[in-house]
């Protein structure tokens, strides 16, 4: 035994030679390297999300998940009511020295907005922007848009002399082959800095000691490694190699927290997991498509048995859902949550009395590599629908696959996670999902449907911008798309993060994003 | 001997056109890169246009050619994912691969070379059936298997070694190694280890045949007559006469190796060819799945055709036939 003490004290030591011995270095174990350096450069949430700690934007959220500004510090809509002016945050630097003055956000707001920027959508409203002095910055919207603030949580903010000075102030196109600068550095004002990064071994963030806030967190550095195999990083986390993951392995759970080191951070995501209908002619088979029937969709909606997909499949983690969004979610109210009852020979009538043939076949289509445990619920909701004499063809296949099939209607049931980000706000799957496919809008709208009243409500809210005028047109969407079942909610999805016992706070936020700004750790600094 | 080797090259061209022509099909059906890159916000024309600009629409003969084209003066173009140049972005993992092989090599020779002569000169003893024991489940436990099981026993029962990464680093020019730091080595064993489980089974089980023949020779039974010391006669006069196989093997094996370190690279995060493809499938990077495939196939003709010229030039039998063979087909 004392040898392996000693030998673990001197993997200990020499793992730490690297770097001062005080210091408070989280060791952050990812499920997947990011990217690149550059936020702008592939629509990857989670890249955007880890970049946050170097990039801010003009507003930010807060431990509650409420906007509050950060480089910008207050904010007006003009008289014309599709101009926005904001006032900047002065005497903040960038990582180089540089000053953050108007200058950099235009310049960073026209790189995400360039046409090849794969996440100009994340601005769909902007039109142009431009300093009216070095502290104050007017954007302009195609109409009254109340989201603008949603959208910039997650516009990251570059320094416009640095981008002049490496040529990067578009973003890369992978059309024409090129490369960028900042696909390999990063310059942002956040309260990380990037000191290195060996793609898919290390990416070293320290702490950046000039921000301009006050840091809640005390960390000195963030050792940033993927580490993609789920049982690779749990006996990571077990031989403390790592200090957090922000995916623990819900089939490793009882283990990890039966180790003494280790502590679950358990709670319920804000995506909502949900099956819908193809409203089209036809089903895939070529036979006519009962689905547009209401009473159809009912009888399906009737014959899961949500209890016990929660109970057996969920393993009891999960959170039931009747609504289309999550309880946090502006827009929810309490009376959209309210359930069915399984009801399968009342199901099995409706069936009958809409004059659905016996054996009835269509495709369900699910993916391998999407939402927790989704291969199990789909056989299970498969095998309910079975139960009322149904038959459905069940084809799961990774996301690259089924994408395709999905967006060009080229399958019939589906399922769909939705977590309303980066809005958090019930516009999002209001606009994205339910309302009519017709250019920004029904991206999501896989199953071809169109309630011109819906649309109506969903355009009003899109362009009112009182909160509480918009979030009552929002709950009446919401309970329109309930009452039609244009889709069945099925449940909140768990989520899980590991802690070893040397991090003191860690933050869960229902978004899944890990915020480290906020994480403490046990030493002193 | 000219006429034969221009025949080889074209075979190998010819090789390297079909596995082009493959990958390229199986990227067809393999899914559509721009519902990965896009976020959940892009229009549906943001989509259709950003399809149009990396020349997903052109005709299927149009993208070969071009991919060919491409391919043929080394420009692979730049991943869709990481933004970053593909050759550089295989130039900068290959090392990673490269070490991870060459070390698992020499495990599986150290190893396989003793082992395969103690089974062969002492067939009856224990050792020897414990080491027969040893290499079935070598050949049947697969590497993934493998690998985890040395996590849990050498990094979290344990503690001695890393379970994933590869240590520090030193550049040379642009080869990194990890070879030079006592990190690098330790974090080089486990996934050494596991990827030349099978290569040791195999290396064992040829040295043993091999050995096995060479020892009813005449050769060593007169060396035996003289009096030549036991060891002396089975390490130095019958192994010598096993190895010429063993290095063709190991040859050859080197392609397989690289190959099949994919799986281990996965286990143990290990930062080469392997994780980048991987990664490359997840998100439909056809350009970085493209060039790894060229890239590996690359290397398995390359080797293969080495050993054939070789073979040819040692036994001018093998030149002659293949040459009339393959001339009569045309």
């Amino acid at each position: 035994m004392t040898l392996r003490h000693l030998l673990i004290a001197t993997a200990a030591v020499a793992s730490l030679a690297g770097a001062a011995q005080a210091e408070n270095v989280l060791k952050w174990g990812a499920n997947r390297d990011i990217g690149s350096l550059d936020p702008y450069s592939f629509g990857d949430s989670f890249t955007i999300n880890v970049l946050n700690h170097v990039y801010e934007g003009l507003v930010r959220y807060n431990k509650d998940l409420e906007i509050e500004p950060a480089l910008a510090e207050s904010w007006q809509v003009l008289d014309d009511q599709i101009t926005w002016r904001f006032k900047l945050r002065q005497g903040v630097t960038f990582h180089n020295g540089n000053p953050f003055t108007a200058d950099d956000v235009v310049a960073s707001l026209t790189r995400v907005s360039d046409d090849t920027s794969p996440l100009k959508g994340n601005l769909p409203a902007y039109v142009t922007s431009k300093a009216v002095d070095d502290y104050t910055v007017d954007i302009t919207l195609n109409g009254t848009y109340p989201l603008l603030l949603n959208d910039l949580t997650n516009i990251h903010i570059f320094d416009k002399e640095w981008m002049t000075e490496h040529d990067a102030l578009m973003p890369t196109d992978v059309g024409a082959g090129t490369e960028g600068y900042a696909t390999y550095h990063a310059n942002g004002t956040g309260p990380f800095i990037v000191e290195s990064r060996q793609p898919d071994a290390k990416t070293v963030f320290v702490a950046n000691k000039d921000w301009w806030d006050e840091p809640q967190h005390n960390l000195d550095r963030i050792e940033f490694t993927p580490v993609s195999s789920a049982a690779t990083r749990v006996a990571a986390l077990l031989s403390g190699e790592i200090s957090f993951t922000e995916d623990a392995p819900v089939q490793d759970l009882p283990r990890l927290a039966a180790a003494p080191n280790i502590e679950v951070l358990e709670g319920v995501d804000l995506r909502t997991v949900m099956v819908g209908f193809p409203f089209r002619d036809t089903l895939t088979t070529g036979e006519p498509n009962p689905f547009t029937d209401k009473n159809v969709r009912e009888a399906l909606y009737k014959a899961i048995d949500l209890d016990l997909i929660h109970q057996k499949v969920m393993r009891g983690k999960s959170r039931i859902a009747g609504a289309t969004v999550a309880p946090p979610i502006p827009g929810y109210v309490e009376a959209l949550d309210e359930l069915p009852d399984y009801d399968p020979d009342a199901a099995k009538t409706l069936l009958a009395d809409a004059g659905v043939p016996e054996g009835l076949e269509f495709e369900f289509n699910c993916l391998s590599d999407g939402l927790v445990n989704e291969e199990q619920f789909c056989q299970a909701i498969a095998s309910m629908w079975s139960r009322i004499g149904l038959s459905p063809k069940l084809d799961v296949a990774p996301r690259a696959v089924q994408s395709p099939k999905r967006t060009n209607g080229k399958t019939d049931l589906y399922t769909l996670g939705w977590a309303t980000l980066p809005l958090l706000d019930s516009y999002s799957p209001l606009l994205q999902i339910f309302h009519t496919k017709d250019g920004n809008a029904g991206v999501f709208n896989w199953g071809g449907w169109s309630f011109p009243e819906l649309d109506a409500l969903i355009d009003a809210a899109g362009s009112e911008l009182d909160l509480d005028a918009r979030l009552a047109l929002q709950t009446k969407a919401l309970q329109m798309v309930k009452d039609e079942i244009i889709m069945i909610p099925l449940h909140q999805q768990p989520m899980a993060w590991a802690i070893t016992d040397d991090v003191a706070e860690m933050p869960l936020f229902p978004d899944a994003k890990p915020r480290l700004w906020f994480a403490r750790m046990d030493g002193e600094s | 001997m000219i006429a034969f080797l221009l025949k080889r090259i074209a075979n190998a061209a010819f090789v390297m056109l079909a596995v082009a022509l493959l990958a390229f099909v199986i990227f067809r059906f393999f899914g559509d890169p721009v519902e990965m890159m896009v976020n959940e916000q892009a229009t549906l024309a943001d989509r259709v246009e950003l399809r149009e600009r990396l020349g997903l629409n052109d005709s299927f003969i149009t993208q070969y050619t071009r991919f060919v084209t491409d391919t043929v003066q080394g420009d692979f173009g730049i991943s869709y994912r990481n933004q970053q140049d593909v050759m550089v972005l295989i130039k900068e993992r290959f090392p990673a691969t490269f070490e991870l092989v060459l070390v698992a090599t020499v495990i599986s020779l150290v190893v396989g070379i003793p082992a395969g002569v103690i089974t062969a000169v002492y067939r009856e003893s224990r050792l020897a059936n414990i080491l027969q024991l040893g290499s079935i489940i070598g050949v049947s436990l697969p590497s993934f298997v493998v690998g985890i099981l040395l996590i849990l026993a050498f990094s979290v029962s344990l503690g001695w070694l890393p379970a994933f990464g590869r240590g520090e680093t030193v550049d040379i020019g642009w080869w990194s190694t990890g070879l030079l730091t006592p990190s690098g080595r330790a974090a080089l064993m486990l996934p050494a280890i596991s990827l030349s489980t099978f290569q040791v089974t195999l290396v064992m089980r040829l040295v043993r045949a091999e050995m096995l023949e060479t020892l009813r020779a005449d050769y060593i039974k007169f060396a035996r007559a003289r009096g030549v010391p036991a060891a002396r006669v089975h390490w130095r006069h019958a192994l010598r006469n096993c190895l010429m196989p063993v290095i063709t093997l190991t040859g050859m094996q080197i392609g397989n190796l690289i190959a099949f370190a994919l799986v281990t690279e996965t286990v143990f995060q290990w930062p080469g060819m392997g994780m980048l493809f991987i990664q490359a499938v997840t998100f439909v990077d056809i350009p970085v799945m493209a060039a790894y495939l060229m890239i590996v196939s690359l290397i398995f003709v390359v080797l293969n055709t080495l050993v054939d010229i070789t073979y040819a030039w040692v036994d001018p039998r093998l030149r002659d036939d293949t040459a009339s063979a393959g001339g009569s087909n045309g």
